[in-house]
């Protein structure tokens, strides 16, 4: 019991971070209709800049403390997040406007490959460490009910915690701010958002600039806890199933897909996975969403898709 | 003025149904397999096969499956590279557990295994559509992968997935030499890309057409979804899992499951999308374009830098390469989100009204 409960808790703090990455795909396919593959790339981006200039500020200011550069690093990577978002608006997407899905996902495909060199160009392609101070030891928690405990890793938590808290954040911003509501009529129609005089260029701008912060700390949780280095591109694959399974228009469905995947990858990994051989992680998250689209094909809390002729 | 079809009277209705019904057409045509199978043969050396001109013609071949797929039945499909790899381990274990099975059944088989996967992971676009479709698709993607490294039945029991095979021949000839591999794949194609063709302007094709361009309308007017979608993911993977089978047994000779991992897939896609969605020739400028452009870009960034009098490590040459990939796929798709096949029919119509534009 207390094994399946370590297991559970161990899935629903991987499902957290999951969905930290599924959030920004979310957040740009609703506020522009582009399914952004870039994630990814934008992710490894932010964690690059972020570990390089918390490594580089300390060398050149002679400042120590560590608090000090991690934010000045945050704010310099978020900075560069945003100039990277009005630039891919600026050059791509002004360009796109009215292709179809699929070339705009090749788009985005290509901007992932630009990405990745610049990323590693700019700042090199070793692992780095992001080091923000956060536990690292393990904790047991009802200790009193089970024999041993359940094992915890408080950085989980933490992680946790910090997602939980960015999306409480965003939706703040979408319901209550005249930005939010922008967002909003823009998700809906491009044209009648236009027409009622929301400028769409600056709009894609915010979005982006939103989705770069998301990718910023989902680096900054991810990289602290595998290190930054490429295979954390691969993130955006794992993060996929968790967008289709909530639907892709849907901040909640975030949420509850990413808990629902981790939750489901780690229960397989353990009990199903000793029985064919292992490592069914990555393609197993693929066939939960896909048995669950069977169902709802716009996901569980996707918009309805109606058909006319 | 040079490529007119006025005063060409058709007199029956099979001359007007053929592939070709303008002379200028069929006369470029037999141009092109003229140089493919002769010129080239004799003027290729033996670098130019083994890293240009084998893999173009595989990737043609895997590239007209894709499109036949996502070009012409608009099912986006991302799990491409996993329709290669059941094509390519279905034909290693024909090949290995019947002996004396000959190379081109194989492959056939290879195909059909690809066909049966394409069928059961097409499933699910009788529900989903679009981008969802596209992410689903990658769960064959990433089940292929999972499933050739960890079940050793496929495999031959080899540890880490790969295998090899040698003695290829095609009835009594050995295909060993660069120039005998180029002349079996580049039969392969012709016949496959003749089907493709074929298929695409019959009864079949526009079915897939129709579901392309309006699922509901098409179903409206008494076209089966389920029929066409499932069929276009038959015909599709059969190609491409017979390029699969193509580029395992003759261009690389042994792989691994690596070989077709999810790159492959998103570069199959750009090559239909680069070469332009549902044109059967597209598929072959696109494949040409992502197959040349890394080749080229290899050979010619040192080159540059060096003009500039400026050494480049090895890897910030592959870090350059994947920013002007990327650049270029994004800037062609702003300047022709056509493909290349639209440039080419523009061009036809340039030469049609020449002199006298207007």
């Amino acid at each position: 019991m207390a094994f399946f409960l370590e297991t559970l808790i161990g899935g629903l703090m991987a499902g957290m971070l999951y969905s930290l990455v599924a959030l920004g795909f979310v957040l740009i396919f609703k506020a522009s209709g582009v399914f952004n593959f870039a994630q990814g790339a934008m992710v490894l981006f932010a964690a690059l800049a972020m570990a390089r200039f918390a490594e580089w500020i300390p060398k050149w200011t002679g400042i120590e403390n560590m608090l000090v550069a991690n934010l000045a690093a945050f704010i310099i990577a978020g900075a560069i997040m945003f100039v990277c978002a009005w630039v891919i608006e600026r050059l791509v997407l002004r360009h796109l406007v009215n292709q179809e899905g699929a070339t705009l996902l090749m788009a985005t495909l290509g901007i992932t490959y630009f990405m990745e060199g610049l990323g590693q160009t700019l700042f090199g392609s070793d692992i780095y460490k992001i080091d923000v101070g956060m536990p690292k030891e393990p904790v047991f928690l009802f200790e009193s009910m089970f024999e041993g405990g359940v094992l915890v890793n408080k950085e989980d938590v933490i992680a946790a915690a910090i997602a939980a808290a960015l999306v409480v954040l965003l939706s703040l911003f979408f319901q209550k701010t005249g930005t939010g509501r922008a967002l909003r009529a823009v998700a809906d129609d491009h044209q009648a958002a236009q027409s009622i005089g929301i400028p769409l260029n600056r709009i894609w701008v915010i979005v982006w600039c939103v989705a770069g912060v998301v990718a910023l700390v989902a680096g900054m949780i991810w990289g602290s806890k595998l290190g930054v280095q490429f295979s954390l591109t691969t993130v955006a694959l794992r993060a996929l199933p968790v967008v289709i399974l909530g639907g892709l228009t849907s901040v909640p469905g975030a949420i509850i897909g990413g808990l629902i995947i981790g939750v489901g990858e780690k229960l397989s990994e353990v009990y199903l996975g000793p029985f064919v051989g292992g490592g069914i992680e990555i393609w197993f998250a693929y066939v939960l969403a896909l048995v669950f689209l069977l169902f709802r094909p716009q996901g569980l809390f996707g918009e309805k898709i109606i058909d006319r002729v | 003025m040079f490529y007119r079809e006025n005063g060409q009277f058709k007199t029956s209705y099979r001359a007007d149904q053929q592939i070709f019904p303008i002379a200028q057409d069929r006369i470029v045509i037999l141009a092109f397999l003229a140089v493919a199978f002769v010129l080239v043969p004799m003027l290729a050396s033996d670098y130019f096969y083994r890293a240009i001109l084998i893999p173009l013609v595989i990737m043609s071949m895997a590239a007209l499956g894709v499109n036949i797929l996502v070009g012409y039945c608009g099912q986006i499909s991302l799990g491409s590279g996993a329709f290669m790899a059941v094509g390519a381990y279905g034909a290693f274990n024909f090949f290995v557990r019947f002996p004396g099975m000959p190379l081109i059944p194989a492959l056939v088989l290879g195909g059909l295994c690809a066909t049966f996967f394409g069928i059961l992971f097409g499933l699910p676009s009788l529900r989903v559509k679009g981008l969802y479709l596209a992410v689903a698709t990658l769960a064959a993607q990433f089940f292929s992968d999972w499933m050739f490294l960890r079940i050793k039945w496929f495999t031959n029991n080899s540890d880490s997935g790969s295998v090899s095979v040698n003695n290829l021949q095609v009835l009594g000839l050995p295909i060993e030499s660069a120039m005998s591999k180029y002349l079996f794949c580049l039969g392969l194609l012709v016949v496959v890309a003749l089907l493709a063709k074929n298929l695409v302007r019959g009864a079949i094709g526009r079915e897939w057409m129709a579901i392309r361009d309006m699922d509901v309308a098409a179903s409206v007017i008494g076209i089966r979804p389920m029929y066409a979608k499932l069929s276009a993911f038959a015909v599709s993977s059969f190609i491409v899992g017979m390029a699969g089978a193509l580029w395992a047994f003759v261009h690389l000779g042994s792989w691994e499951p690596a070989a077709f991992s999810v790159e492959v897939s998103f570069r199959l896609l750009f090559m239909v999308i680069i070469g332009g969605l549902g044109s059967i020739m597209g598929a072959f400028f696109g494949a040409a374009f992502i197959v040349v452009l890394p080749i080229f870009l290899n050979q010619f960034l040192p080159a540059l830098f060096g003009l500039f009098g400026m050494e480049i490590s090895t890897a910030g040459l592959s870090h350059a390469e994947l920013m002007i990939f990327g650049a270029l796929i994004v800037w062609f798709l702003i300047v022709e989100p056509h493909g290349l096949a639209k440039l080419w029919s523009t061009a036809k119509q340039k030469l049609r009204v020449w002199p006298f534009p207007h």
